[in-house]
């Protein structure tokens, strides 16, 4: 155990730090940037990973359980989200026939 | 009858209202009828009332009389109240205003009886009588200015009442701007007034006024202010350039207001105050410069016009200029007298200049007239006597009033006598040479014009017979008695002019002087009469047409001194600019700029803030992660 632990804390945090900040970087870029929703929804997902995985980082530096734990409620919301936010998209797909999201902005009037 | 002063003004009021509300719906008959009969009604209350202060100078009292119809304003220290006075002046005054009233208003439905604005022109009319009367009959400062603004509103009605001729409308907005710059005056003169006497009542200042000294600056400015407003009502130098332009009016316009009231007014006023006006010699001194300046002036313009009209308004102008000679030499009494007889034969005149014009088709140039005594007999023996008068040939009125005021000039300052008598060889000369020209000599005007001439109608020459007759015997009522006359107008008065007179002094020139002045001046008109029957008569001289003028005096004259051109360059031209100046930049630019401004930043905000519901989710989800860095920001910030 404690050699996984010691392996694990070789990578300095400021790693893991930098590498989830550019994921969730991009993965708001994707969500700005992008025009089609499912593309959205998928970078939505990339952000909450990023998260966990920094969770996971600090929780696995300081040896407190408390991240993890929280990982998991994470994933757990991350999959009710992605259900509902999946049914609302078809729903939008049946009504105006496309997966753009400037065609909600008929919504207007 | 004294209890029913109220119902003077008040009869021309109704009159007013009556023909102006109905003025389209009233027959052209019964709205002359109203207008005139108002007028008469107020004329015949007039005589009773003139008949009472008349006995009552009679049998030694003072003649004076007050009535208050009600308290007014009541705020402090200030107390006015709308009351009427009535003495021998005022009598005078009243008995001029609604006689000549009713002669003009007679004459009117004859010469506007074509006109389609009838009953405008007699409610016009009679509310220019209600406000003259307010004037004259007013018991203090108050009332009095009322009147005086009033009958400027009617004079401005009455002169722009053909108002679609631009140029016509122009006059109306001189005469009465200028008016207005003398109103000013008069406000400050009362502004001062009830600051020293603490009332503007005529009964309670003046008997104040006696406890200063001669000479006092506070009477000089007040006086000074009170002139000036009488050179804006009364035409003098330099306000006087309004009245030759008035002749735009109806010819019954210019007899009523512009050479027997309105104009009367400042000359009225300054009487009524003569008490303040000779405690301030400096003052005096000043009045009798400007009118002598402003009767030479006048005279030497009206040498060379060839409008009938304005011949003769050129010639009030003057006769103005002698009446506040008169006033500033302390000839209280000849003034005034003049005042009544220049009403009449300036009446005269003005009307049967009117007949003439009806006759000649509304012809005015006195180059196309000619010959015209056949045909307007009535007319021409009126105006005969009217210029007889005028030119101050004895016995007829002109020569009695006009001497007084010469005899006094005489005696306060030799050159103030020579101007005057200038002045009078002028009036004789031009006033002849309008005569000869239009009524002697061969008819010039075109074929028309000819076939058209023809006698007014009774209407018309009515008033003309009456006002020759009044200019005929009115010197009767003041002969000087250095010829054995009893000065009868002077005795009348003299309670008004009391004071005044015991101040300044009456007049102490020898009898036999005053008699070699009254023979010298009737020979000049004389002689003046028989020089312009040779020229215009005999020789058959006709002025030229408007571009031939060569003589450098003559071109002088004839373009009014160029008095005009210097107001316009000099006042009219930079007030015009900065006008515009004001209107483009401060008031377009500037503060249409900022109303304008905060509109338009409201409008665009709006539009801005409105792109934040404009449908589009990738915005919505921009904003987002936009507020979400900024709390970020702040709460590490904060931290």
């Amino acid at each position: 155990m404690d050699n996984i632990i010691q392996q694990i804390q070789g990578v300095p945090l400021n790693h893991y730090l930098v590498f989830c900040s550019i994921i969730f970087a991009i993965g708001v870029i994707g969500v700005l940037i992008r025009r089609n929703v499912i593309i959205i929804m998928m970078s939505i997902e990339l952000m909450l990973n990023a998260v966990n995985l920094l969770l996971a980082a600090f929780s696995s530096h300081h040896g407190d359980p408390g991240g993890q734990v929280f990982v998991f409620f994470i994933m757990a919301l991350a999959a009710a989200e992605v259900a509902v936010g999946l049914a609302i998209i078809i729903m939008v797909y049946r009504n105006t026939k496309s997966v753009d999201i400037a065609s909600l902005s008929r919504l207007r009037w | 009858m004294i209890e029913l002063i109220w119902l003077i003004p008040l009869l021309p009021l109704i009159g007013f209202l009556i023909n102006g509300i109905g003025q389209h719906i009233l027959p052209k008959s019964l709205i002359g009828i109203i207008g005139s009969g108002v007028v008469l009604g107020a004329f015949l209350i007039s005589c009773f009332v003139f008949s009472e202060v008349y006995d009552a100078r009679a049998a030694g009292a003072n003649g004076v009389f007050t009535q208050e119809i009600f308290n007014w304003i009541q705020v402090g220290k200030l107390n006015v109240s709308l009351s009427f006075l009535v003495d021998p002046l005022s009598a005078i005054m009243l008995l001029i205003v609604t006689g000549i009233g009713v002669l003009i208003h007679l004459y009117s439905i004859g010469y506007m009886h074509k006109d389609s604005g009838f009953g405008k022109f007699f409610a016009y009319l009679n509310l220019f009588i209600f406000f003259m009367l307010l004037l004259v009959l007013g018991s203090n400062f108050l009332v009095m200015f009322i009147g005086w603004e009033g009958v400027g509103l009617c004079s401005y009605l009455l002169i722009g009442f053909w108002y679609t001729n631009d140029s016509y409308a122009s006059a109306a907005k001189k005469a009465f701007v200028m008016n207005r710059i003398g109103d000013l005056g008069f406000l400050l003169a009362i502004f001062f007034i009830f600051y020293t006497f603490g009332s503007f009542e005529f009964a309670t200042v003046f008997p104040q006024v006696k406890e200063f000294a001669v000479g006092d600056v506070t009477l000089t400015v007040i006086t000074i202010l009170l002139f000036i407003a009488a050179t804006g009502k009364s035409a003098q130098i330099p306000l006087f350039t309004w009245l030759p332009d008035a002749m735009a009016g109806p010819t019954p316009v210019s007899a009523l207001i512009h050479a027997a009231t309105m104009v009367t007014a400042g000359i009225y006023m300054i009487a009524r105050s003569n008490i303040m006006f000779t405690l301030s010699p400096l003052t005096m001194q000043i009045i009798a410069i400007v009118g002598v300046a402003t009767a030479v002036v006048a005279a030497f313009i009206a040498l060379t016009q060839n409008d009938i009209k304005k011949v003769l308004a050129y010639s009030t102008v003057s006769q103005l200029g002698y009446m506040f000679l008169g006033l500033g030499v302390g000839a209280f009494t000849g003034a005034f007298f003049h005042v009544l007889t220049h009403a009449f034969f300036k009446a005269l005149l003005f009307l049967g200049a009117g007949s003439v014009i009806h006759a000649m088709s509304d012809e005015q140039d006195m180059r196309k007239m000619g010959g015209l005594r056949k045909k307007l007999p009535i007319t021409y023996t009126t105006m005969l006597i009217g210029t007889v008068a005028i030119a101050g040939i004895p016995p007829l009125s002109g020569f009695f009033s006009k001497d007084e005021i010469l005899a006094f000039a005489f005696a306060e300052n030799k050159w103030l006598w020579t101007f005057g008598f200038i002045a009078a060889l002028f009036t004789a000369f031009y006033m002849f040479r309008l005569l000869y020209l239009t009524f002697f000599g061969t008819f010039r005007g075109s074929q028309a014009q000819k076939e058209h001439l023809h006698e007014s109608p009774a209407t018309m020459t009515l008033p003309l017979i009456v006002l020759a007759i009044l200019a005929a015997i009115g010197g009767l009522m003041n002969i000087p008695e250095a010829i054995g006359g009893g000065h009868k107008l002077a005795n009348f008065l003299a309670p008004v002019f009391a004071e005044g007179q015991s101040i300044k002094g009456t007049l102490h020139v020898d009898h036999q002087t005053e008699i070699v002045l009254m023979v010298v001046s009737a020979l000049a008109a004389i002689v003046m009469a028989i020089v312009t029957y040779i020229r215009y008569v005999k020789k058959g001289y006709v002025p030229k047409s408007d571009a031939l003028e060569d003589n450098g005096l003559h071109r002088l004259s004839y373009q009014k001194l160029y008095v005009d051109e210097l107001y316009d360059s000099v006042i009219v031209k930079p007030l015009n600019a900065f006008s515009r100046f004001l209107d483009r930049v401060v008031d377009r630019s500037i503060i249409d700029g900022i109303v304008n401004g905060i509109a338009h930043f409201f409008v665009s905000s709006g539009k801005g803030i409105r792109q934040l519901q404009n449908g589009h989710v990738g915005f919505y989800i921009f904003m987002m992660v936009i507020a979400v860095i900024v709390l970020f920001v702040y709460g590490i910030f904060s931290f």
